[in-house]
């Protein structure tokens, strides 16, 4: 017990008391205190187990810095946060928080013998250990090497909370709301500009809450900010990531500090363009390397200063400084004005101002110059520490419960390089700060690389008279990443920062290295004996800290991930037991089970009651082009490989669309309703693909044609009514259109009306009987089904889904593009030849199907099978062999695309891509399946009614 | 996200509203049956990868529809210029 709580001080309240938890025991911490304050108020001083050692940890930074100090919240069930930092975790009653990656407990945790097997985890261990054999590494050492080496376990459960999300614009936004982000924004605030004033605090004023001598100053800005009409203040927000044109994410945390869970959104995403960014985001003080840096008890001076003046907590009842920068010493200064006890200022420069030298003779401080800290005796806090001359390594030993560290300040370029702007070293802060910008944004304050807190020396490991390859010195302490690694990876040939980083790890975890770039690259550049420049410097990326997935995919999941598209015809669907399926965006009836009746008997049923008298059928998500202009005959010539110049205007014809590589992208049944006009149906799927297609060659190969394409997929429902009985139930209901084979042929259209509802009926199938599409305006959809239902009850019309649908067609040869084509079918291949116009000069894709490849033989082309077995399904997908008695790996030579129990024929029927398929007519091929290979002969696709005598009826 | 000018509509709008539409300036022959094996090979096949200035189409495809060509730095992202689709190479 070390750590206490001051008895004046700090901005929390003193007469609320707050109760909370950690790791199960009961502590009480005071309104306005982050989990580490109140816990180090509490005399805790381990806080958890390190990454790869399960060293103990505890805190190093007061900020969003914090490396070692992880946490977990559990807010109740699906309510799990892994890795949060706890100098960022505000306390409320009931707070329940966890320490990680320790086993069975944080004090005795088993994953300890890691430190004392240490020589063993040199960098690059895991690459080099764990690399054989390949199933090892996913059995054995993977779970084993995750199960140690982690952070907080990942929640198991559905995030129960709500997230927001929002755009904003403002012509100024500043990030960081310390003195420098303040005074940006009261400079700009009489202006008439819209700013907003971003800050991850919960409070404003950054760095000055934590000096009472520019409170009077924050709390006047606060009002005059708040007062402002034109400003916005996001407080407990952070601004993650700087996109282009000044595009700034940011999550605002709502609820995360509030007692009870609410109702209310968790946390927000901001999504902010702004005229000028100006970035305030201060700096991040910097640690010292040496060995043991890493014990419980050891922290940054400028942390101390925090808890001491922003949260009235001593961090230690006795305290030393090791510090190679000036702000060290006024942090000091400022603690012994706070009431904590100072024992040692222990400096490694030999020379420096006079001024300081006299304020800490004056407070009666020890103080050691030129020396170093070589060593922290105590394994869960400090007890003592060694300290030695810098030349003569005499050295002497000092008692005390915390050690501070003053490396210098790195200032946070972050947001910055997200943004693309340039950075300039200066050796003098030994740093890199903002240079040319990107982007309209400037830097104002600490992380410009200006500030009032002295200057300093950059040394990269303390001077120690120890064997530098025995001690644990940490870099990156989230990591566990030492001096000694770094080193090693520079001996074993890793010249570049970018590949050191990887190969040692050292700024990879979850903070991006905030403490650890700056320190790494000074050791590798001394290894290398080259200047920092030379050596590059590692990239930021988004995001600053980690974010929830809640916040970013806010309300995008569960139903709003992405609309499901329904058709006027699916309430009735769903009110009468369909069983659905997602095609593209549409949910599609899939088939309509009858009381006890699983898939197979639906689809049975509903084939046969097609074959036999009339189904019914929404084919509403078709795609739908109108075609329209004087050259509309022209533009489709061009496009499909059909001939439509001579179609007559009341007919239809099947179009078949290639890309210009010659492979088949398309399919569907087009109309021609006036010499200008065409009504074009395209693939569910493939609706918005095509008409992106036809609009892209009509606006920039062919601007000269006058024709006008609109989407009219959602303009139109479509009912299939298909089967011998259809013609008997529509006529009674049609008005203005002669349904006699003779007037209305197969692939005509006709305008009329229906039950009184206009319509444009197309005589069309699918299925291969007698079929009707009617297609009528959307809103009177399902009033037409219902309709034809009633209507169709003396024939016992059926409905049927997608699932009858495809059973119907593959029984006729119809293929499906998308399923019985890949992308790399031509018309040929798939036995479409006969669409494509041979006379025609040129169509899209029509050079293509003259290029070497696609004339070669061998090609995969599209054949029927029928199994020997005629019970035996294939399964979709399967491969294909020519001889089962090869030895494995087979030569396989093409795979079934489409493969149905057809009830209609009593057998099995498939479709497969077989390379020179169309030649092996008769042949036998092999389908090795789970448990049996199966034997199949190749046939034609066309597997009923093949002269087409139920169609022309 | 980038803001991208559209020529048509004469306005920077977000990215999500555009589509690109790949390398501009690639015109499909007139007759594409005089054209032989490997100049036919060229016009599907052959693109530009260029560090730096590059020539591309995009469409305003949640916007006006339209398809323009545009002048994008690969390295930096930045749109030099666009332009109405016909106009010459800039
Ligand atoms: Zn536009």
């Amino acid at each position: 017990m070390s750590g206490y709580r001051l008895e004046n001080g700090g901005r929390i309240d003193r007469s609320r008391p707050v109760e909370f938890s950690f790791d199960g025991n009961p502590y009480q911490g005071f309104a306005g205190d982050t989990l580490a304050s109140a816990l180090l108020a509490n005399g805790i001083s381990l806080f958890g187990r390190s990454f790869k050692y399960h060293r103990p940890r505890g805190i190093m930074a007061a900020g969003s810095e914090e490396p070692n100090a992880l946490i977990s919240v559990d807010r109740g069930a699906g309510r799990f946060t892994p890795n949060l930092r706890a100098t960022g975790v505000e306390i409320h009653a009931g707070l329940n928080a966890f320490s990680q990656n320790r086993w069975p407990s944080l004090k005795r945790d088993f994953g300890a013998i890691n430190d004392r097997l240490g020589m063993f985890f040199p960098a690059g261990f895991y690459n080099k250990t764990f690399m054989w054999p390949r199933s090892f590494w996913e059995k054995l050492y993977e779970p084993a090497i995750r199960k140690m080496a982690g952070l907080g376990d990942a929640p198991t459960q559905e995030d129960p909370d709500i997230y927001a999300s929002t755009y904003a614009h403002c012509d100024l936004l500043i990030v960081g709301a310390g003195p420098a982000g303040i005074d940006a924004a009261l400079e700009a605030m009489g202006s008439n500009k819209r700013i907003i004033l971003i800050d991850e605090q919960d409070e404003l004023g950054g760095g000055a809450l934590a000096d009472p001598a520019l409170w009077p100053w924050l709390e006047r800005s606060r009002k005059a900010l708040i007062d402002a009409p034109n400003v916005t203040i996001l407080t407990r927000t952070t601004a993650f990531g700087y996109y282009h044109d000044n595009f700034i994410g940011a999550v605002q945390r709502l609820t995360d500090h509030m007692p009870n869970n609410s109702d209310s959104p968790r946390e927000k995403l901001w999504r902010v363009r702004a005229g000028e960014v100006v970035l305030a985001q201060g700096a991040i003080e910097r640690p010292l390397v040496f060995d043991g840096n890493d014990t419980p008890g050891v922290m940054l001076s400028s942390a101390a200063k925090v808890f001491a003046n922003r949260f009235g907590v001593a961090v230690g009842t006795s305290v030393a400084l090791m510090t190679a920068h000036d702000s060290g010493w006024h942090d000091v200064f400022a603690l012994v004005k706070a009431g904590v006890g100072i024992k040692a200022v222990i400096d490694v420069r030999t020379e420096l101002s006079s001024a300081l030298l006299d304020e800490a003779s004056r407070l009666g401080i020890n103080v050691y110059l030129n020396h170093s800290v070589t060593g922290v005796n105590g394994r869960h806090r400090v007890t003592s520490i060694q300290i030695c001359n810098n030349d003569d390594f005499v050295g002497a030993r000092i008692d005390c419960d915390t050690l501070l560290m003053a490396g210098g300040w790195t200032p946070s370029v972050h947001l910055w390089s997200h943004s693309k702007g340039s950075l300039a070293w200066r050796d003098d802060i030994g740093a890199y700060v903002p240079d040319q910008p990107n982007e309209n944004a400037r830097c104002v304050g600490a992380c410009s690389g200006g500030w009032d807190f002295g200057s300093g020396m950059i040394v990269d490991v303390l001077p120690t008279p120890k064997d530098q390859s025995r001690i644990k010195a940490f870099v990156d302490f989230q990591n566990d990443v030492t001096a000694k690694d770094i080193k090693l990876a520079v001996r074993e040939g890793f010249r570049s920062i970018e590949h050191i980083k990887r190969y040692t790890t050292n700024g990879m975890a979850t903070d991006q290295g905030k403490t650890s770039n700056l320190n790494g690259l000074q050791i590798a550049s001394t290894a290398l004996a080259k200047p920092v420049t030379d050596i590059g410097l590692t990239s930021f990326r988004p995001p600053y800290t980690p974010q929830t997935f809640g916040a970013l995919a806010a309300h995008a999941k569960g139903a709003l991930f992405q609309p499901t598209r329904t058709t006027n015809i699916d309430g009735w669907a769903a009110e009468n037991g369909a069983v659905f399926e997602l095609v593209a965006q549409w949910r599609r009836a899939r088939y309509f089970p009858k009381m006890g009746e699983d898939m197979h008997a639906a689809v049975n049923r509903e084939c046969v009651a097609v074959r036999s008298s009339v189904g019914i059928f929404d084919a509403s998500t078709l795609g739908k082009i109108e075609v329209v202009g004087p050259d509309a005959a022209e533009f489709l010539n061009r496009m499909y490989t059909n001939p439509w110049k001579a179609l007559e205007p009341g007919r239809c014809r099947y179009g078949l669309l290639l890309k210009e590589d010659g492979f088949i992208t398309d399919d569907g049944v087009s109309a021609r309703l006036a010499p200008d006009r065409f009504h074009l149906t395209t693939t569910t799927g493939g609706a918005a693909r095509v008409l992106n297609m036809m609009e892209d060659y009509l606006q920039t190969e062919w601007p000269d044609l006058d024709v006008w394409l609109t989407s009219t997929t959602e303009q139109y429902a479509v009912i299939a009514l298909q089967g011998p009985n259809a013609r008997k139930l529509l006529e009674p209901l049609v008005e203005g259109i002669d349904l006699s084979a003779d007037a209305f042929p197969h692939m005509a259209i006709r305008e009329g009306t229906i039950c009184g509802i206009p319509t444009r009926l197309f005589r069309v199938s699918f299925t291969g009987e007698l079929g009707f599409e009617i297609n009528v305006p959307t809103a009177y959809g399902r009033a037409v089904w219902e309709h034809l239902m009633a209507e169709g009850a003396k024939f016992d019309i059926t409905p049927y889904g997608t699932e009858a649908m495809h059973v119907l067609r593959a029984e006729k040869g119809f293929i499906i593009v998308g399923q019985d084509t890949d992308g790399t079918i031509t018309p040929f291949d798939a036995g479409l030849d006969w669409a494509a116009g041979k006379k025609k000069p040129d169509f899209v894709g029509k050079r293509s199907m003259a290029r070497p490849d696609i004339v070669a033989p061998g090609r995969k082309q599209l054949v029927g099978l029928l199994t020997d077995d005629p019970n035996v399904v294939l399964e979709e997908g399967a491969q294909i062999v020519a001889d089962p008695r090869q030895p494995i790996p087979m030569t396989m030579i093409g795979h079934v695309t489409s493969s149905y129990w057809s009830e209609t024929l009593g057998r099995s029927i498939a479709f497969a891509l077989v390379a020179g398929g169309h030649e092996m007519m008769g042949g036998m091929l092999y389908i090795p399946m789970p448990g049996k290979t199966h034997e199949a002969k190749v046939s034609g696709m066309v597997f009923y009614d093949a002269e087409g005598a139920r169609l022309h009826v | 996200m980038i803001l991208i000018h559209c020529p048509y509509c004469d306005e920077k709008r977000p990215e999500i509203e555009f589509a690109n539409a790949g390398q501009a300036h690639v015109a499909r022959p007139l007759d594409p049956s005089s054209q032989s094996d490997e100049e036919w090979e060229a016009y599907l096949f052959i693109r530009a990868n260029p560090r730096g200035r590059h020539h591309e189409r995009w469409r305003h495809v949640h916007g006006c529809g339209r398809f323009f060509n545009a002048v994008r730095d690969t390295v930096t992202d930045k749109f030099e210029t666009t332009y109405k689709a016909g106009e010459p190479r800039r």
